[in-house]
């Protein structure tokens, strides 16, 4: 088959368009029913949806260089998806809670994480860098699609509180993030089955960003992500991930019918402008045109422009957002190094919530070997020869 | 409902798992059970009968068929509070559910350094003898005794049964529960008020001299009958009842081993790679100088299950047991005399 390798991954030819209201020019469309999510937006809101994008982005690149140098273990770009995530999870209330894959940067600084606890499983000193409950913000999901059916259960949660008479409960929405590579993982099938099954408040949210590592999109789904949904009885819809505010558009609208309703999918088309991860050579499966074709489209050129034109935002503030995303960089260049590391007597004293038999003993012997070691060492460094 | 003071009734296994479900659930507003089957059917087995009548569709819930779904639903309820305890209807579908367990259910807690605990319950229904067709009789015990993070529990009769099922709901760490589905028409009294010792400890349940079996689940009923059988040939065997496979209580098995000097282990499950293999190393290290001969294991064979038709020839039976016990009774004789 020679269909999708160097091609442009997006595929499908007979394909709905996507949700488009900022075109890459920075003109905006009308659209009966998402622009009056726009137009609701106050000003400050819509200079927050430019500042998150800008600062992360910003974030993105010095952990890219920190991996370069060696700081962390490996590195996952979310460069030329700040649109699709801005959009999305400002659409969303602060006690929604939020299933990410590995690579949701915007949302977690968003939900209040800082850039040193977003490193921190990537410099492998701990698996994750924050407390899933005090952000509303799971940890991240590495095998992939394995969140999908823990954002399911927590709805189901939310479905029965909500019944309990606990009227929070009944406004909840729970975001399900995913991604085209896991679109083909079984654990998504469930998740939508269980989701339409028990009519829950499931916000289904794919970035199609075109490659799971070399693979492309086309090799997952011949025809595009959202039409998936009608098979499961609910409704999906293709936006323009690379447009933050058509994201923000339909992620408000699919967000207000899933509250207190059924599941939705929204498939954000979006693009991977890096690697995978820094382990990753995209140039090996990619033509540079595609990449440059995908360039001209970026989240912030056009949101920026658009901005600029309404007189919303000035030099003064985007050299005012430059300069917080550069301190943060420099914050994170010099904080990393002050992560403390899990040690394996933390990491024994959380395998299980209640005392085990087996992980007391292999403890006390860990303490016990390494303490004969000291002995030596004090004695004068005896040891084997 | 649940009884008030101490108050012991016969009943068959199943009753007794019943009877805890249907204990938790009125005692806990947050348990939850579900599986497929499970509401108006009661289960294949019957062992969730009568749950859904009395506790509602959102307590007692009939999922879509999908054991990934059921475990990874039943994760993302924990993390928000609730204690779902999910029935996996026969041991060879556990698989599907296999990665959600062992990447999902065992690693939470520790991924989050303890700040998420996810009290989920697992009973999975295990082990041959009830002529059924393939993947209906297995017995993947030590693919999860592997999985740190996991605890497993191996009632043998009613009364660990009910207590099991308790002690596991209440448990703030996973807990799969191995069903021995072969005992469920198993009848032996239970004791609602009063839980019996610790769920996690191993038990002597016949005391003997001349050597011990040590078995779990299904099997115990097999090593009882079998030290019975000695006993007219005048030989005296101890039988233990690992009961708990993580943790496991090697000390009091290994104790027992050290009495008698000689551990046969079984288990319906193949020996090669199988659980005996921890239980015997363990006992060797503890109680080797105490040892009259090598710890000596009865089990599957190296084969997937076999039809049933030749489950009698595969299980372990009062024969089997007894062939290992005079097999180490003989090696310690020849290893007492000069090479």
């Amino acid at each position: 088959m020679d269909g999708g390798r160097n091609q442009s991954a997006t595929g499908e030819e007979h394909a709905v368009q996507p949700i488009q209201l900022l075109a890459p020019d920075g003109t905006l469309t009308e659209d009966e029913t998402y622009t009056p999510y726009v137009e609701a937006l106050d000003e400050s809101t819509l200079r927050d949806l430019y500042r998150s994008m800008v600062v992360e982005r910003r974030v993105d690149a010095e952990a890219t260089s920190l991996q370069r140098q060696g700081q962390l273990a490996l590195w996952v770009q979310a460069l030329g998806q700040e649109g699709a995530q801005a959009g999305t999870v400002t659409a969303l209330r602060e006690t929604d809670m939020i299933f990410p894959t590995y690579r949701e940067h915007v949302m977690a600084l968003h939900r209040g994480i800082t850039p040193q606890q977003l490193l921190t499983q990537f410099r492998a000193t701990a698996h994750s860098g924050w407390r899933p409950q005090d952000h509303r913000f799971n940890t991240y999901g590495i095998v992939l699609a394995s969140q999908m059916l823990h954002a399911t259960g927590w709805a189901m949660g939310a479905q029965r509180d909500a019944a309990a008479g606990d009227e929070a409960a009944r406004e909840e929405l729970v975001l399900a993030c995913f991604g085209d590579g896991a679109s083909s993982q079984g654990d998504v099938h469930e998740s939508m089955v269980f989701a339409s099954s028990y009519e829950l408040p499931v916000l289904f949210f794919v970035q199609n960003n075109q490659w799971a590592i070399s693979v492309p999109a086309t090799t997952q789904s011949r025809g595009p992500l959202a039409d998936r949904a009608a098979g499961y009885g609910f409704e999906g819809v293709r936006v323009d991930g690379n447009d933050v505010l058509a994201s923000y558009a339909v992620a408000a609208r699919m967000a207000e019918q899933v509250r207190g309703g059924g599941p939705k999918l929204i498939e954000s088309v979006t693009y991977r402008m890096g690697a995978h991860t820094t382990a990753d050579d995209p140039t090996k499966y990619r033509t540079a045109d595609e990449v440059e074709e995908w360039g001209a489209k970026d989240p912030v050129a056009r949101y920026s422009l658009w901005l600029r034109g309404r007189g919303l935002i000035d030099d003064a503030f985007v050299d005012a957002v430059e300069a917080e995303a550069k301190d943060l960089a420099a914050d994170l260049r010099r904080s990393i190094h002050e992560l403390t590391p899990v040690t394996l007597e933390e990491n024994f004293d959380t395998v299980y919530a209640e005392p085990h038999r087996q992980i007391e003993v292999e403890k006390a012997w860990l303490r016990d070997y390494e303490a004969g070691f000291a002995e030596d060492s004090a004695a004068g460094g005896k040891g084997d020869a | 409902m649940a009884e008030a003071g101490s108050e012991i009734r016969e009943m068959v296994l199943a009753k007794a798992i019943n009877a805890a479900l249907r204990d938790a659930l009125a005692e806990d507003p947050t348990t939850l059970l579900i599986g497929e089957d499970i509401g108006p059917l009661g289960g294949v087995f019957r062992v969730t009968e009568g749950l859904q009548a009395e506790f509602g569709e959102t307590r007692v819930v009939d999922s879509p068929l999908a054991e990934s779904g059921i475990v990874g639903t039943s994760i993302g309820m924990a993390m928000r509070g609730y204690r779902p305890v999910a029935e996996i209807q026969f041991d060879g579908f556990v698989f599907p559910g296999f990665n959600q367990i062992t990447t999902q259910l065992a690693k939470i807690h520790n991924r989050t350094e303890g700040a998420v605990s996810v009290p989920v319950t697992i009973r999975l229904p295990y082990g041959g003898s009830i002529g059924s067709i393939e993947h209906h009789s297995e017995s993947p015990e030590a693919l999860f005794a592997h999985t740190a993070g996991l605890r497993i529990l191996a009632p043998s009769n009613p009364q660990d049964a009910y207590w099991m099922t308790r002690a596991a709901i209440a448990s703030q760490d996973p807990v799969i529960v191995m069903e021995p589905k072969r005992r469920y028409w198993l009848k032996g009294p239970v004791d609602t008020a009063a839980p019996p010792q610790d769920v996690h400890s191993a038990q002597v349940i016949r005391e003997g001299s001349d050597a011990t079996i040590a078995t779990y689940g299904p099997l115990v009923p097999v090593a009882l009958a079998a030290a019975e059988a000695a006993a007219e040939d005048g030989r005296s065997l101890e039988v233990v009842d690992v009961r708990s496979i993580s943790p496991l209580d090697d000390e009091t098995i290994a104790r027992s081993a050290a009495k008698t000097g000689r551990l046969v282990v079984a288990h319906e499950a193949p020996t090669f790679g199988g659980f005996g293999a921890e239980i015997a190393a363990r006992v060797a290290e503890r109680a080797h100088h105490r040892l009259l001969a090598p710890v000596l294991r009865v089990g599957g064979f190296h084969m997937p299950y076999p039809p049933s038709h030749e489950e009698g020839r595969y299980l372990p039976d009062i024969d089997r047991m007894l062939e290992a016990v005079e097999r180490s009774v003989a090696h310690s004789s020849r290893a007492s005399s000069p090479v």
